[in-house]
């Protein structure tokens, strides 16, 4: 367990900080234009997910609050801190318990699922990911009072930056499966032999 | 974990679907306990309120200036890559290209100066501001030239962007952000080697702006990121006063230049509406910066800054 711990620790960190520059960096010439500036794809929030599919719930709660975190403090964020994390670490429950509880065990416990997690396993738990993230991070803003956005402008967002999300999720999700496959191989080696 | 003292089965005859209700302490072993998840949810509020409550002095922002100065690097790096690949300026970046680099901040100079003197602004406050200049020293606008390295999504619902310029380089906190075409917007925050830059366009910033043709005085608010127009709007102190379609607006500044320096072009009026609620009216401006494709922009600094400087009269240090 600890070498496998440290394992995906690492997986996390290098997912969301490759994720983050992105991100903020390559995507935005990319982005879908509504208004103002682009919604671009959330690359950190489908890193949550992935690790919501890939590990268990425990992981991923702790994996969305740091990488929330991170993103409420990196540059160039401007916000209260302490919003993303709220909403990443809401997304890495939320998603962990429904693949984990409602479908037969994915990922966690046979390494062929890991593998191959089903197509529409991944995109609808990147559908409700983003919408979930997405809310949470608005309905806060709205709750400290951080940005003045009406409640009607949120919902196009959401619903592009959704739209959005479960594309990328078609290559992020793999992508940060197969970072967890190799980074943290030890430890689902280690945990296939403890069951057997 | 607990030990397992059930006795040990052969591997071949675990079957090949497990029940439920052997899968149960499994899940359980990998669900938060609900004090963690309480104490995680707990820690995002404190965060919130502490950082809410202390503004610019929150606990957050040392953290937040540390994550940057090892984020920051990796970011320009990225956008080094990026911006050749995306083609936003057409060369390649080499050591070579800090003349191209020259030329093409002196040709910006050149033409935010031309602009400040064509505006009708300018027309009426020329002869004084030249004496204002003589007594005040130097109140002209020396400019650190710096690149847009990274954007902020649009689901953060508040428009910044990140310069590859910080501290190093003079700048600090409410410093005044230009671009060849007026104003961009102002910092925020800055470490060593980045800056966080609000943009005017943002739902929060709040820019004291005049009319240029006839000196009155108003607020240009942002209206957040949505909507492809109507994304500034001004209001005038003076409620008798109706703005004219075309006419321009500049800001018309802060004390000591902080956050905003005066005669900054902002944009043009395209459209005006009575607020009948507020018995006055607004005018929708149409920002001259294209705030989708920022890439060279200048910090207005004060003359004599040290570091690479523009100076007002256009020579470079």
């Amino acid at each position: 367990m600890r070498a496998g711990s440290a394992g995906r620790l690492l997986a996390v960190i290098v997912a969301v900080v490759g994720a983050l520059v992105l991100q903020v960096t390559v995507l935005p010439h990319f982005a879908w234009r509504i208004g103002g500036l682009g919604v671009v794809p959330d690359l950190v929030l489908l890193v949550v997910v992935a690790t919501a599919i890939a590990t268990d719930t425990r992981f991923a709660t702790l994996a969305g609050f740091g990488a929330g975190l991170l993103l409420d403090v990196a540059p160039p964020a401007d916000h209260v801190a302490g919003r993303w994390a709220l909403a990443l670490m809401v997304v890495g429950y939320v998603v962990g318990r429904l693949v984990h509880d409602n479908t037969a065990d994915v990922g966690r416990f046979e390494p062929e699922s890991v593998r191959r997690p089903p197509v529409p396993l991944m995109l609808a738990a990147a559908a409700g990911g983003s919408f979930i993230g997405t809310s949470v991070f608005a309905l806060t803003g709205l709750l400290v009072d951080d940005a003045a956005v009406a409640v009607s402008d949120l919902l196009p967002v959401a619903l592009v930056a959704l739209l959005l999300d479960v594309i990328a999720a078609l290559a992020v999700v793999p992508a940060t499966l197969w970072l967890h496959r190799r980074l943290a191989s030890d430890d689902l080696g280690d945990r296939v032999r403890v069951r057997a | 974990m607990a030990i397992d003292t059930r006795p040990v089965r052969p591997a071949q005859q675990a079957p090949a679907r497990r029940t439920s209700a052997q899968r149960d302490p499994e899940t359980d072993r990998g669900r938060p306990s609900r004090a963690l998840v309480l104490a995680l949810v707990l820690a995002c509020t404190t965060l919130m309120v502490l950082d809410r409550a202390g503004g610019e002095d929150s606990p957050v922002q040392p953290v937040r200036r540390i994550v940057g100065e090892v984020i920051g690097p990796v970011q320009a790096a990225a956008a080094t890559v990026v911006r050749p690949v995306a083609g936003i300026p057409a060369a390649l970046r080499s050591n070579g290209s800090l003349h191209h680099d020259v030329a093409a901040l002196e040709a910006e100079n050149a033409e935010l100066r031309n602009q400040l003197t064509k505006a009708g602004y300018d027309e009426h406050r020329l002869g004084q501001l030249e004496g204002l200049r003589a007594v005040a020293g130097d109140l002209g606008y020396a400019l650190v030239p710096a690149r847009v390295i990274a954007i902020g999504p649009a689901q953060s619902f508040s428009s910044t962007v990140t310069l590859d310029a910080g501290s190093d380089a003079g700048l600090r906190p409410d410093m005044t952000v230009v671009a060849a075409e007026g104003l961009v917007g102002r910092i925020t925050a800055v470490t060593n080697h980045t800056a966080t830059v609000l943009l005017i366009v943002d739902a929060t910033s709040a820019v004291g702006g005049r009319i240029g043709d006839n000196l009155e005085l108003g607020f240009v608010r942002g209206h957040g990121t949505l909507g492809t127009d109507d994304r500034l709007e001004l209001e005038l102190a003076d409620r008798n006063v109706v703005p004219k379609i075309g006419q321009g607006v500049v800001t018309w500044g802060s004390e000591g230049g902080a956050p905003y320096v005066a005669g900054v072009p902002i944009g043009k009026v395209v459209k005006v509406y009575e607020s009948l609620r507020e018995t006055s009216y607004r005018a929708v401006i149409e920002p001259g910066v294209d705030f989708t494709s920022l890439d060279l922009v200048g910090v207005v600094v004060p003359s004599g800054t040290e570091g690479r400087v523009i100076e007002a009269d256009g020579s470079l240090q």
